[in-house]
């Protein structure tokens, strides 16, 4: 179901196999061999430069967050490997002793967890009842979820931040949690409501003649079958809320700012502040890096299924 | 219906009675969500909408004044211009190359490999692509890797940037001319060998090809002759020591790829460049003056101001499709993998080539998905507002101004004007409209099934 997955059986063998004309099998076979194998060639050295392209930046800031400040400031990155002596941890233990990024990296983690939680249940709450509740009106609603995929968090700023100020939840953690969920939901139950409708009816039939109550057949039957959409999306909002600037900027406690914020602030002053930036920089990717190569699938099909978004 | 098995059992009062709880039942599990998207949605859409129609302070009703702001005024149409740009290019580049990653990715062994090194960037944040690019993007060839790349591939297709700092001596017979160019300070004649000393090049900065200088003394080689003038032009100066000015010593190179331009009453009338000796030959040239022009001694190529105004929208869409070209190529190859493979091989035995193939094939099987991969980025691009906010330096960000950074200004900077910044709000949401009509439709189609 992702393409990240290796998919060799089904690849065309189009580069290797002949594409002579079936009328001089023989005559055009080598020749078109060979151009095949040229082709096969121009196309390993395109997709290795592409490679690089991609991976050069991120590996630019790596070595920099390894480098001290007077290399930094006195030459480039690549020279690292004409002396790899110079790579030095120095960045990273003055940056952790400090505390300030340490701080902030526990603000995320308590902006994000809590978030994440919140959207996958009240996300789930709500794609249940969408899916196998009776009411009325139920179409209509479920339409108008739909219909907030795609507003944009911008149109929220300011109302929100009106709203957050008379209530008190201006620059709170809960005012961010909050924020977050909201925009997180109309995804999470278009997802989670998808996914719901298609498990048998027989199961929930089958549960409730045993006795079982709404309640006890969302946690016991509806849950834990939904485990892969709620993996998905769990592992998509989580990052959409580590990774987020925007909203943090604007609701987020300015004295226990989020990462992203703290290392935003240090931007302005870009240039002799590399030494900083680069380890904030690359800590704050971690967490989403490890995420990624760890639920690489899970993450590729809550993208896609975001397509919508 | 699971809810009508029960009225069997009991009487209507209790069918009543069910639907109430069954309707309580749904209420509570809707509540929670349905409360959050009203108060945190769609109670802010009414609000930007009626607080665009009003001013600054927000006491007198404007009408659509803040919206034809977006047009007249000069800082907000550059955000409008700008945002237009990026809808047409980034989208596209991003899709381009995803399709042809997704593509070119099932040829080779390590496709999944390369998948994985193009969607990562996803993972992250807009923040850190930022930095990284911020990095990528410095300015100084030595520490910026655009413009050490770019630099390279500059010196090596350019012509050798020449001899940066070259200058004479006051006893050499040249004189600064003005502009970085130096002439000689007296005519030159057919027969009288000119000598053309400069100092002030590094031993290490002479072009490899040059070779020791011939001396002007000696007759020149064959081709001189009527109203040609020859000479020399050399590096003055012996390394360790012993040079006399003005005369070619045995050791001193010729300024190998020096031009020289011939000037008779303003006019150049014949230009030449030195050979690897120094030696050169103008003709026609009798009772000219020589001039050395300034493009000899400019400063070494810096390569390219990326973060400057005119680069910066370009440069910072670069990071953007960095980002978000393995989103396309991941979306692209799901649906690849949904192609029949029988197609594709009829078509190749058929005789088509493989672009055929891509072209008239693959390529009209995936229009459903490439379309729904540029929509997505459309509607991403939009909002874009951390790559800008990060990459863009201060000073160029009037430059790189786009809807979303220009309405966190309007709202959340110094000289805040809400309406302003609300009318951009409502603007974002009327773009996407269509988007959340085709998702309506769609949606209203498989729930009426």
């Amino acid at each position: 179901m992702t393409s990240l997955t290796p998919r060799a059986s089904t690849a065309p063998k189009a580069s290797t196999a002949p594409k002579a004309s079936p009328a001089s099998p023989t005559s055009g076979s080598r020749a078109s061999r060979i151009a095949a194998r040229a082709a096969g060639g121009a196309v390993r050295v395109l997709l290795v430069l592409a490679g690089l392209f991609w991976l050069l930046p991120t590996a630019g800031l790596l070595f920099s967050s390894f480098r001290s400040p007077s290399d930094i400031a006195g030459s480039g990155w690549w020279e690292v490997f004409a002396a790899p002596a110079q790579l030095t941890t120095e960045n990273y233990t003055r940056l952790l002793a400090n505390g300030t990024i340490t701080g902030s990296l526990l603000s995320t983690v308590l902006i994000t967890v809590p978030a994440t939680l919140l959207v996958l249940l009240l996300g789930s709450f709500a794609g249940y009842a969408f899916a196998w509740l009776e009411f009325p009106g139920r179409d209509w609603w479920f339409l108008g979820v739909v219909a907030l995929l795609v507003v944009p968090v911008q149109v929220a700023l300011v109302p929100v931040s009106k709203l957050f100020g008379a209530v008190g939840l201006f620059e709170t953690t809960l005012g961010v949690v909050l924020f977050h969920t909201a925009f997180g939901l109309p995804f999470a139950i278009f997802l989670l409501r998808n996914f719901f409708a298609e498990i048998p009816r027989e199961l929930l039939e089958a549960a409730r003649l045993d006795g079982a109550g709404e309640v006890r057949l969302f946690t016991r039957v509806v849950l834990p079958l939904g485990g892969p959409a709620i993996a998905s999306l769990g592992i998509f909002q989580f990052l959409w809320v580590w990774n987020d600037m925007l909203i943090a900027l604007i609701f987020a406690d300015s004295q226990s700012p989020p990462i992203t914020v703290a290392l935003q602030q240090q931007v302005r002053q870009f240039g002799n502040n590399v030494d900083v930036l680069a380890p904030g920089a690359f800590l704050s990717m971690v967490v989403p890096l490890a995420v990624f190569f760890a639920f690489q699938r899970q993450f590729a099909s809550g993208v896609m299924a975001g397509a919508v978004k | 219906m699971p809810r009508t098995r029960r009225t069997d059992t009991g009487n209507t009062r209790s069918t009543t009675r069910d639907r109430k709880r069954s309707r309580a039942v749904a209420a509570g599990f809707l509540l929670p969500a349905l409360l959050l998207l009203g108060a945190l949605v769609v109670y802010p859409i009414g609000y930007s909408v009626q607080r665009s129609l009003f001013d600054r302070s927000g006491s007198s009703f404007v009408g659509l004044d803040n919206y034809l702001a977006l047009v007249t005024d000069d800082s907000l149409r550059t955000a409008v211009r700008n945002n237009l740009i990026w809808l047409v290019l980034a989208p596209a580049v991003a899709t381009v190359l995803g399709l042809l990653f997704a593509v070119l990715t099932e040829r080779v062994r390590w496709g999944t490999a390369f998948k994985l090194v193009v969607f990562m960037p996803m993972a992250i944040s807009m923040l850190a692509a930022g930095i990284i690019f911020r990095l990528v993007y410095e300015q100084d060839p030595d520490r910026g890797v655009a413009n050490a790349v770019w630099v390279g591939v500059h010196d090596t297709f350019a012509e050798a940037s020449g001899f940066p700092r070259a200058r004479p001596l006051p006893a050499h017979p040249l004189r600064a001319a003005g502009g970085g160019a130096y002439v000689t300070k007296e005519a030159v004649r057919a027969g009288e060998p000119v000598r053309l000393p400069l100092v002030g090049v590094a031993p290490g900065r002479m072009p490899e090809e040059a070779r020791p200088a011939r001396d002007p003394a000696t007759p020149p080689t064959a081709g001189a002759t009527g109203a040609t003038v020859t000479g020399t032009a050399w590096l003055d100066f012996t390394k360790g020591g012993g040079g006399r000015p003005n005369v070619v010593d045995p050791a001193e190179l010729g300024l190998a790829g020096l031009r020289i331009e011939a000037v008779r009453d303003g006019k150049v009338v014949a230009t030449a460049t030195a050979a690897a000796d120094g030696t050169f030959a103008l003709p026609g040239a009798d009772g000219a003056v020589l001039r050395l022009p300034a493009s000899n001694f400019r400063e070494q190529y810096d390569g390219v101001e990326w973060l400057g105004p005119s680069l910066v929208t370009p440069a910072v869409i670069g990071a953007y499709v960095w980002m978000w070209a393995g989103f396309a190529m991941v979306l692209i190859g799901a649906g690849l993998a949904a192609v029949p493979r029988e197609l594709l091989e009829a078509a190749r035995v058929d005789g088509a080539n493989e672009w055929q193939v891509f072209r008239r094939i693959t390529v009209p099987l995936l229009a459903p998905v490439l379309v729904v991969v540029l929509v997505t980025l459309m509607i991403n691009v939009l909002k874009v507002f951390d790559l800008v906010f990060v990459i863009a330096p201060g000073s160029a960000q009037d430059d790189a101004n786009v809807l979303a950074l220009q309405l966190y200004r309007s709202s959340f900077g110094t000289d805040a004007d809400l309406g302003v910044g609300s009318a951009i709000a409502v603007v974002l949401l009327l773009l996407v409209l269509p988007v959340m009509a085709v998702n309506i439709r769609r949606i209203r189609r498989e729930t009426r099934r």
